[in-house]
């Protein structure tokens, strides 16, 4: 039985690099590499020097140790390259879950071309600024519904011309498929799919374009196995599997099936089944239901329910920012690292050109609570000095209450980051969930404390009724 | 795979036969192993969903307020519509008026408003309270024996009420009346554990649900999804005091901004995003293993019905 990744220790990683603290992985030497390989940090590859040939049987092992029981596959090519699976645990409170699925959106040559123009644009512009983040999609699938090679390839060939995103090209046809996949030759698409019927056809372009392929056994496990075998024997290794998505009678099946393909890798060690799980919510179009709104709400809770058991890779077709948004947001939300939260850098933000007597303002270093602050100040048009406390990423209720934010960490920074120097004045406001810590950071400071409202969409009132401070018990300088 | 342990149950609500006057009553938990993972193992019971009445109006989003708008003065009105009209298993009714801070209303008139939905709607309750420890205690301790018998889920006693020295007042007060309490804690499986400890003392574990926080989508939803798979995971496996039922308040969703606020129009009308918040915020702790919700929207409550339908199909 592999060793789960909770299992393997530094050591067992340390024993197997170079060991001559060269520094080329910007470590400080083998033994922290190790270590934050073990995290899922780095990857084995981040050290260069173990690619050489003399360290070859030993990077092999290295590689076999580290690798995750659910492959990794990407498609595409260069920057916009989707990664897909690459997963080590089972339950996302185990260690993290890597690789967020990149979610496709499709078009098909049965639209006209203003539809898949319209389409593409859509695909390549939906943005949401989240925490600091850009979340956007990542992917074209261009379907052929008409089964014509040739009407294929003059879509293929169109969308590959407007957009640099990765493809999955999808046709069951394998006349047509080579035809679409003649047009994109070099950009490694992911080819969908592979049944039963054409695998070998599939499986030979798969080869000849050396491109990933997706093995589509609808509610079928034991023939998604045997489909596995037969093309890993014939030399592919690069597969996604396609379980069959049913978003209405067959919907407990769907679900029962990708949680008993996960936990067969991960508990039986099944590695024919250790490959990237495709999910298809774009499946809730099959539906009869003629309200269009209908069938985006059943998209929309189907693309949530996969994230949340173990798609790897979304194929979606509604472009509805009300649906998509709340997927990018979970998405970003799941493949967090569950022992650290997300947070900025601390240090001193300035907002506005802020004057010598400008407010200074202190805030936690949760991504989620400075970027909540940030918009707050620079929606009011705010000039002032904000101070992000390290609170080891905790929001500023739960940083107070967990120690993180104490009246020495707020005096430390204010002297840390010299505050001091920014303005004449000595008043510092502070979240109104902190108000507890006024006092004792009054005498740890030598500042003023004024307490702020509790939500800082409250600043703006707040300021305009409360600065300048008209009691100055300490005076800049005494 | 067999896990060991299962789930406790808990009953909610009580007919006639049982001194109560509900129609009918509610059995949670008792699943002995993850949810929806095995088809031949279906949930022991289903979840359940309760819907939000409030004693006193309160800032509600656009979106909630829609449907309710004529009776959100009448919390018997409001009630009734949440089950006749919306399908709603249970109601909360969150008796947010006692607040020493705000209205101050008393235990006295908060039984009274109880009375009425008790009159009003033949589902089990759960009560609410205002968050003051020893407030709370008051209200609960009053409801409790004005709706003896009923048995009402209490939400919620916390380790602040055990600091307070309140807990005994809810705890006696929840026996004496035959009603089950929820065990409130933020997030944290030690201190989740220690409440149980704690309430295990005052307590048949056949009366406790646990409530181990929801965060909206957005703003930490993978916390309260990491968190209840762990439990669920470490009460299966034999954890005793991680083996009651849980409930989600997953109304929190409209907490978030994306759920409330009009945004560029990109991102589509807040009637639609608001409410699939609160969905995909309920779906994902289905998902978890929680046992009941407490919800906001009517369309969260009908489309979570229809997935629980086909996921036991
Ligand atoms: C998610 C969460 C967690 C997550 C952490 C998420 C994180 N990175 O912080 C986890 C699970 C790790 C956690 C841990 C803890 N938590 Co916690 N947690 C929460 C929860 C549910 C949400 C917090 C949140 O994200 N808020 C949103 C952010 C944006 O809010 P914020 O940072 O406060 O920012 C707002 C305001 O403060 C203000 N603001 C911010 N900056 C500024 C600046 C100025 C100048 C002004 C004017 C205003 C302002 O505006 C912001 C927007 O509204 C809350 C309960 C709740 N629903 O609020 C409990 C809560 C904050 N946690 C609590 C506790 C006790 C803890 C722990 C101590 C538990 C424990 N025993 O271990 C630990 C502490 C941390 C630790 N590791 O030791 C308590 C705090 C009780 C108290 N008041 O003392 C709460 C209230 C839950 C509860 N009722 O028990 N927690
Ligand atoms: S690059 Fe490799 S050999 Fe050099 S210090 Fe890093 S881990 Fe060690």
């Amino acid at each position: 039985m592999k060793k789960s990744i909770r299992e393997i220790s530094p050591i067992d990683v340390y024993k197997l690099l170079p060991k001559t603290n060269c520094g080329e992985c910007h470590e400080a030497n083998c033994m922290t590499f190790a270590t934050r390989v073990v995290n899922g940090e780095l990857t084995v590859e981040d050290c260069p020097p173990i690619a050489g040939k003399k360290y070859m049987a030993d990077y092999e092992k290295l590689r076999e140790l580290m690798r995750p029981p659910v492959r990794t596959v990407t498609f595409g090519t260069g920057e916009t390259a989707a990664k897909v699976g690459g997963k080590y645990v089972l339950y996302r409170h185990e260690f993290t879950y890597h690789n967020p699925p990149p979610i496709a959106i499709d078009v098909a040559d049965y639209m006209a071309k203003e539809e898949i123009d319209a389409r593409l644009k859509m695909v390549s512009s939906f943005t949401f600024n989240y925490i600091g983040r850009t979340l956007r999609l990542d992917a074209v699938a261009i379907r052929s519904t008409t089964n014509e090679p040739a009407t294929f390839a003059t879509v293929v060939k169109d969308v590959a011309g407007q957009t640099d995103l990765p493809f999955v090209l999808c046709a069951y046809d394998p006349a047509t498929m080579a035809a679409g996949l003649d047009q994109v030759k070099d950009r490694r698409p992911l080819l969908y799919a592979a049944t039963k019927e054409n695998w070998k056809e599939m499986a030979e372009l798969a080869l000849q374009y050396s491109c990933p392929l997706v093995v589509s056994a609808p509610h079928d496990i034991p023939g998604l196995r045997s489909l596995v075998r037969t093309l890993t024997e014939y030399g592919i290794s690069d597969l996604i599997l396609d379980p069959g998505t049913s978003v209405e009678s067959d919907l407990a099946r769907t679900i029962h099936e990708f949680s008993q393909i996960r936990r067969s890798v991960f508990q039986q060690d099944d590695e024919l089944l250790g490959y990237p799980l495709l999910g298809t919510p774009i499946s809730a179009w099959l539906s009869p239901e003629l309200s269009p709104e209908v069938v985006q709400w059943k998209e929309a809770w189907m693309a949530s329910l996969l994230l949340s058991r173990h798609a790897d890779m979304l194929i979606m077709h509604s472009v509805e920012g009300w649906v998509l948004l709340p997927q990018l947001i979970w998405r970003f939300n799941v493949y967090t690292d569950p022992r650290k939260p997300v947070s900025v850098d601390a240090g001193v933000k300035t907002f506005g050109s802020p004057d010598k007597q400008a407010p200074v303002l202190i805030t936690s270093n949760y991504a989620l609570t400075y970027f909540i602050v940030e918009n707050d100040i620079k929606t009011a048009s705010i000039h002032c000095y904000l101070v992000v406390a390290d609170t080891g990423g905790n929001s500023v209720e739960s940083a107070v209450a967990g120690r993180y934010l104490t009246a020495e960490s707020i005096s430390n920074a204010l002297s840390d980051y010299k505050v001091a120097d920014l303005v004449e004045h000595r008043h510092l406001v502070l979240p109104g969930l902190a108000a507890r810590l006024s006092g004792d950071t009054e005498e740890a400071s030598g500042w003023n404390v004024m307490v702020g409202p509790r939500d800082s969409s409250g600043l703006a009132e707040y300021l305009k009724t409360q600065w300048p401070p008209k009691d100055d018990k300490h005076a800049a300088g005494a | 795979e067999n896990f060991p342990c299962s789930i406790r149950e808990v009953r909610l609500g009580a007919t006639r036969k049982d001194g109560g006057s509900r129609r009918r009553t509610f059995t949670l938990g008792g699943s002995g192993s993850p949810p929806f993972v095995y088809a031949d193992r279906p949930p022991a019971n289903l979840p359940v969903f309760a819907m939000d009445v409030f004693d006193m109006s309160i800032p509600m989003p656009a979106a909630v307020k829609a449907d309710i708008r004529d009776v959100m003065d009448d919390p018997a009105e409001w009630a009734r519509r949440n089950v006749e009209q919306f399908g709603a298993d249970m109601v909360t009714v969150h008796l947010v008026s006692t607040d020493p801070l705000g209205k101050d209303s008393s235990p006295a008139e908060a039984a009274r408003t109880v009375e009425d939905v008790l009159q009003a709607v033949d589902v089990p309750l759960i009560i609410g309270g205002c968050g003051d420890p020893q407030k709370d205690a008051e209200v609960f301790a009053k409801v409790s024996e004005a709706a003896s018998g009923e048995r009402l889920l209490l939400n919620s006693v916390t380790l602040d009420m055990a600091a307070a020295g309140v807990l005994e007042t809810i705890t006696g007060a929840a026996k004496a009346h035959g009603h089950a309490v929820i065990g409130l804690t933020g997030l944290e499986l030690n201190k989740a554990k220690e409440l149980n400890r704690r309430l295990f003392d005052y307590l048949p574990p056949e009366d406790i649900v646990m409530d181990l926080t929801t965060v909206a989508l957005g703003y930490g939803l993978e916390y309260s999804f990491s968190i209840h798979e762990r439990a669920r995971q470490a009460a299966l496996l034999g954890d005793d005091e991680l083996q009651q039922p849980t409930i989600s308040a997953a109304s929190n969703a409209w907490v978030a901004r994306e759920a409330r606020t009009k945004m560029d129009p990109v991102y589509g009308p807040r009637e639609f995003r608001g409410p699939l918040w609160e969905t995909l915020n309920a779906l994902t702790l289905v998902l978890a293993g929680v046992d009941i919700f407490m919800v906001a929207h009517p369309a969260t409550l009908k489309t979570l019905k229809e997935i629980i339908q086909m996921l036991i199909r």
